[in-house]
């Protein structure tokens, strides 16, 4: 079976920037696929090129079979999709906003009502297709947004920071709602910020300046993750963490939590290491131990390694 | 007059817009040189409750001493105690990172002599300084974040205000972002921040756990986490308490972010 997208050397210049530099992955029908790095990384302009916005200056690629350079519009027709700054309208109903995006997605007739019942029920907006949208909490918002990124039953779902500032169950709620989907077959491809998005997905590329810089699972990212980390619990932890930057052995030190990450480029040793840097500031560590990486890192540490984050 | 030890006193705090209470019957107290935080959803009443603090907008009853000074009596006193760093903070795109610093120290009318050390530190932990030059329409978000909290903190305030600096920022200026917020803390300065993210819950001395504009939880995070894996599962638990005791039933939220 052919992958859902692909991307094989695609290159996006403008003028003398490469804002995407010879990018390629495969994701599969049916994976949720996150698509991570820092602004200006690029990947607003991949997705742009994956949406059929914009065409790629190098490399090829196709979205749902279609082609990146010479079948946008037919791209267009087959994606879905929802940002947080989605486009509903606060002063139609429930049922008029799914009413504009039938027609909009030119919906047969005999589609319509069908399509309707089950953005409604998926949405768990049946008693409400006459309120206005407004009015909605904003969980509530979401679903119906997503149900209107998918009326058309796109093959491919694109998602920009999909569940930002919504509460935790409505966020539980979402992710049941697009595990669903993703196993009925659609292609959800989600760029985000949030590590806990992140952990909800299948795989996880990392891109910056330009380049895809790492490709795995989250779980494949975390234990692929060779340079040891230790978690520290100190007293006002964030008033050491220059102290802790600036020690010889330590890579990294950061805050996490009310804990802080200690990156230091050899295990051995690396306990006696932040003590005696702690030592010399007169503090000592309520505890340390190794640990598992969480994402984030895992996402700060592969940026460092591919030259930081771009200004830009 | 605020108690010894204590900085910010919230009693009672509302607010109604129209039919909507979009906060209702706050009450915390924020002691003199922690970090407090106010955690909860878009549309819970975090955005409201600061800037009712910022004294930027008066309550509908119950009222905040903030550094002594009454928001509901004399708000614009308030302001001159404060630092506030609203969702959508003033920066001037066509002036460059020093330029924007520059224009704030005057407006708070920071004495020249403390504007060079206190704008190094300030470029130490936000990482701005090789960008000093750069226009800041030019900057990126996260970027962007750190030059408007760097500008909220030229002039000394007794109280910082900080409504979600991390909103939307990748990992990595989040992180520098958490090292100021935490600086300025060190340095004495009562810090109350807003976020909608619960893992950042952990980092606050104390907190309040907004939902619908109600208060679901209040205290250190080793209280609420007392009997919960997670600051996430603390608020879920709390909301279905709230909700099987009728609390948050039927009330509606706001719209959300702009």
């Amino acid at each position: 079976m052919s992958p859902a997208v692909w991307a094989s050397g695609l290159t996006r210049r403008f003028g003398a920037f490469v804002a995407v530099d010879d990018v390629s992955f495969e994701v599969r029908a049916g994976e949720i696929f996150g698509f991570l790095g820092p602004n200006g990384a690029g990947k607003t302009t991949t997705i742009r090129m994956l949406t059929g916005l914009l065409l790629p200056t190098g490399g090829r690629g196709a979205v749902a079979g279609f082609d990146l350079a010479t079948q946008t519009e037919e791209i267009k027709r087959r994606i879905g999709y929802m940002s947080q700054t989605f486009s509903l309208y606060a002063d139609l109903t429930v049922g008029e906003n799914i009413e504009f995006f039938s027609r909009l997605y030119s919906l047969p007739r005999d589609r319509r009502s069908a399509r309707r019942e089950w953005v409604l029920e998926m949405a768990g907006l049946t008693e409400h297709a006459g309120r206005l949208t407004g009015t909605l909490p904003l969980g509530w918002k979401q679903r119906l947004a997503l149900g209107c990124a998918v009326l058309h039953e796109p093959p491919v779902l694109f998602l920009d920071e999909p569940t930002s500032g919504v509460d935790p169950i409505s966020r539980r709620g979402f992710w049941r709602l697009i595990n669903t989907l993703a196993a009925a077959g659609t292609t959800v491809f989600v760029t985000t910020h949030s590590m806990d998005e992140a952990e909800n997905c299948g795989r996880l590329a990392l891109m910056n300046r330009g380049r895809l810089i790492a490709l795995d699972t989250p779980a494949g990212l975390r234990e692929g993750h060779t340079e040891p980390i230790f978690e520290v619990r100190v007293a006002d932890a964030a008033s050491v963490v220059e102290t802790l930057r600036d020690a010889p052995g330590i890579v990294e030190a950061g805050m996490f939590g009310r804990t802080l990450h200690v990156t230091v480029a050899r295990a051995e040793g690396a306990e006696e290491l932040i003590a005696a840097a702690l030592g010399r500031r007169g503090i000592a560590a309520a505890g340390m131990g190794r640990i598992v990486p969480a994402l984030d890192d895992v996402f700060v540490a592969r940026v460092r390694a591919a030259g930081g984050a771009p200004a830009d | 007059m605020a108690d010894a030890g204590v900085t910010v006193r919230v009693g009672g705090l509302s607010k109604r817009f129209g039919a909507l209470e979009a906060v209702r019957g706050l009450t915390f107290d924020v002691p003199a040189g922690s970090l407090f935080g106010l955690v909860g959803p878009d549309g819970s009443g975090k955005t409201t409750t600061l800037r009712m603090l910022a004294g930027v907008l008066p309550p509908t009853s119950g009222d905040a001493a903030v550094a002594g000074v009454s928001v509901a009596r004399d708000p614009e006193r308030v302001k001159r105690r404060i630092a506030y760093m609203s969702q959508r903070f003033g920066l001037y795109g066509d002036l460059t990172v020093m330029e924007n610093l520059l224009f704030y120290a005057d407006l708070y009318e920071v004495p020249a002599s403390e504007r060079g050390p206190r704008l190094e530190r300030l470029f130490r932990f936000s990482n701005l300084g090789p960008f000093r030059d750069r226009q800041a329409g030019a900057l990126s978000g996260g970027m962007k974040q750190k030059l408007g909290l760097s500008c909220a903190l030229v002039h000394q305030p007794e109280v910082l205000l900080l409504d979600e600096p991390t909103f939307g920022v990748d990992p990595i200026s989040r992180r520098d972002l958490w090292l100021i917020v935490h600086d300025m803390v060190a340095q004495g300065i009562t810090t109350i921040v807003s976020t909608v993210y619960m893992d950042e819950a952990e980092r606050f001395d104390r907190l309040v756990m907004l939902h619908r504009g109600r208060t679901i939880a209040l205290g250190t995070p080793d209280e609420l986490m007392a009997d919960a894996p997670t600051m996430e599962d603390v608020f879920v638990r709390r909301v279905a308490e709230a909700e099987a005791a009728g609390a948050t039933r039927g009330g509606a939220e706001p719209e959300g972010r702009p």
